[in-house]
């Protein structure tokens, strides 16, 4: 262990452009992140903390924070083992058609956000295709909360199923043949060898759709009936402010929400560092 | 220790070379900007080209590329100088802050006084702007209405219809779309007249209206396309030019019904005075807002719907428009647009007021 740090850290010397590559490195995160995020901060300057303290706890933002967070909490979910699922099948199986669903995981990237938004609230509405049928049984999607999930499952799968597949592409078939040889059952399998393997790259697909699907505004405004109390996402109440000039209240819920984001992202790669850590000692 | 040094190192020379960058862009913009030839007044020598950008909200495009035809016409006709102009469309209030973040508009024409204001308040329009052209600068103006399906199956005919138990109601959130804030002020008027101003009996009028809306939607266009294409909704309070753009498209499934009272929805015009300075654009950014009130013009808009603000040719589309309903104006009913947003729509007024339990 101590020799392969060793090894490493001489690498580092050994191999050129560090220097010139660390630099380039934090020019562009400069340019892209930090200092946007920083004018950010700047706006907020001339705003007391009382008022900050208001804009940020006001009673229907905070209807909103229950909205987009408890939304984007389930769709995260979903988006797990639904995820979890489809790189399984893309991985272990050979169908036709295989590398045209591959590609179509992808799509919720390339679309513009309201595309899908709108394509979605047509379709699910009480007079679209999918919603009729569930309008039969007194289901409402479009324009109530279960649609702004359906959005934000839409908006981080994705992210899901890109960091599973190669995981368990890697993954080694020989671990599971040893188990069944040994009297395995198939669920035992899952549980004891696979799941172990694909739980870091999971938990960073639930920490990055969880974090986009709070966030997002193109495609879950549309779907979103925008009821105060109801149906309101927070980004809205942003586009609000913004509509009454109202900079400062605006950036302030803003710099809430890039705290959460940052804080569940933070979050995940700790505890992905504690699961690591765990696997190496065992 | 080293590597701290020179991410510092870094970090300085990204933002100086951030700065450099916008100045050369601004430097870029400036040089190729678009602006008349001073020189080249002379008689029988053709003017250079000149530029000007229109920025506008959302339903006028189809207008102003007619309209932008017309100008361009009468501008070779009188000067001989060929125009050519720069369209941009979008949510009101959107246009307006792209505005004062430097999108170098010559002239605007939003759907808000308030919203022209902002622009005021940025120090790009000068005081007293409203008097420059006549009518308050609003060239042509429009109320809302009710577009409801056809043969109006819930017999919806005016404002105390769409608040009874039951009634489905699609419109804009005053909030995020400045333009849904007509719709608003239109049903408390109506309110107001139907209770003598007693302000806690409206409130709970529009407390109803508003218990009875199944979708906000954030903008005037999404609104249409949830009550249009989605089918939601017994009534769409709309723009009456935007009504009328929906029946177009959708023949024989629609009718629009014009509530007994109304309000007037002035969209402003003004000229961008610190645009048109730079850029030397003065003179035919002027002329091409005055021209919005020639013969020509004004019945250019009333094809397109918004009603001439010239009361002969408003006349000439008694057949179009419902010219029976009574239309009241924002600075007589309302104290004028700062006055209504403070009262209505500032956070944690009427409007918030209405929806909190």
């Amino acid at each position: 262990m101590l020799s392969l740090k060793n090894k490493r850290k001489r690498n580092n010397t050994v191999i050129p452009g560090f220097g010139l590559s660390m630099g380039i490195t934090i020019t562009m995160l400069s340019l892209i992140v930090l200092i946007p995020l920083c004018s950010v901060l700047l706006t907020l300057s001339d705003t007391t903390f009382a008022g900050f303290w208001q804009n940020i706890t006001d009673e229907q933002t905070m209807a909103t924070y229950k909205v987009s967070f408890s939304c984007a909490l389930i769709a995260a979910v979903i988006n797990v083992s639904f995820g979890i699922l489809l790189a399984w099948i893309l991985t272990r199986y050979q169908f036709p058609l295989k590398s045209l669903l591959d590609g179509l995981i992808e799509l919720p990237f390339a679309l513009p956000t309201a595309v899908a938004g709108i394509a979605l609230t047509t379709l699910y509405s009480d007079k679209g295709w999918i919603g009729a049928l569930f309008d039969k049984i007194d289901v409402k999607i479009s324009y109530t909360t279960i649609g702004i999930t359906i959005a934000m499952v839409f908006i981080g799968i994705p992210f899901v199923v890109r960091s599973i597949q190669p995981v368990l592409e890697k993954l080694d078939p020989q671990f599971e043949e040893a188990a069944t040889v040994l009297g395995a059952s198939r669920f035992r399998i899952f549980c004891k060898v696979i799941l172990p393997e694909i739980l870091p790259a999971a938990l960073t697909g639930f920490g990055l759709a969880f974090a986009r699907a709070i966030g997002e505004y193109g495609s879950v405004v549309f779907i979103a009936g925008n009821i105060p109390y109801k149906t309101q996402i927070t980004p809205l109440i942003i586009m609000s402010k913004l509509e009454q000039f109202n900079y400062a209240a605006a950036t302030s819920i803003a710099l809430v929400m890039i705290l959460f984001a940052f804080v569940i992202l933070f979050g995940i790669n700790v505890l992905q560092a504690a699961i690591n850590k765990v696997a190496r000692g065992s | 220790m080293k590597n701290k040094s020179l991410s510092a190192k870094k970090l300085l020379a990204a933002t100086l070379s951030l700065a450099l960058m916008t100045g050369v862009f601004t430097g870029c913009v400036g040089n190729g900007s678009p602006g008349a030839n001073e020189d080249g007044n002379a008689d029988g020598k053709a003017l250079a080209k000149v530029e000007i950008t229109n920025v506008s909200y959302d339903p006028t495009r189809e207008l102003y590329e007619q309209y932008n035809k017309l100008f361009q016409d009468y501008w070779k006709e009188t000067k001989g100088q060929e125009v050519e102009i720069t369209q941009s469309h979008g949510g009101s209030g959107k246009q307006a802050r792209s505005v004062i973040e430097g999108n170098e508009a010559d002239v605007v024409t939003l759907a808000l006084e308030g919203d022209v204001d902002e622009v005021r308040k940025a120090g790009l329009i000068n005081d007293g702007w409203v008097q420059e052209f006549s009518k308050n600068s609003a060239p042509y103006t429009s109320t809302i209405v009710f577009l409801v399906r056809k043969d109006n199956p819930k017999k919806l005919n005016d404002w105390s219809d769409i608040v009874k138990p039951g009634i489905e109601v699609i419109t804009p959130d005053p909030k995020t779309s400045g333009g849904a804030r007509w719709n608003f002020l239109a049903a408390w008027a109506f309110a107001d007249k139907l209770y003598g101003g007693d302000e806690a009996k409206s409130k709970l009028f529009l407390k109803k209206l508003y218990a009875n809306v199944t979708v906000l939607d954030s903008g005037a266009r999404g609104a249409t396309t949830t009550f249009v294409e989605n089918g939601q909704g017994d009534v769409l309070l709309a723009w009456e030019n935007e009504a009328f753009l929906a029946i177009k498209e959708h023949p024989g499934e629609f009718e629009i019904i014009t509530p007994s009272l109304s309000i007037l929805a002035q969209p402003s015009v003004a000229i961008v005075d610190a645009n048109v300075e730079k850029h030397g654009t003065e003179e035919v950014s002027k002329a091409y807002l005055e021209y919005l009130y020639s013969d020509e013009a004004q019945r250019l808009e009333g094809k397109n719907y918004y009603r001439p603000s010239n009361p002969d040719i408003l006349k000439e589309f008694s057949d179009v428009f419902d010219l029976k309903v009574t239309l009241v104006n924002i600075d007589d009913e309302f104290g004028g647009w700062t006055a209504a947003t403070e009262k209505f729509f500032a956070d944690g007024a009427i409007f918030d007021q209405i929806y909190s339990k």
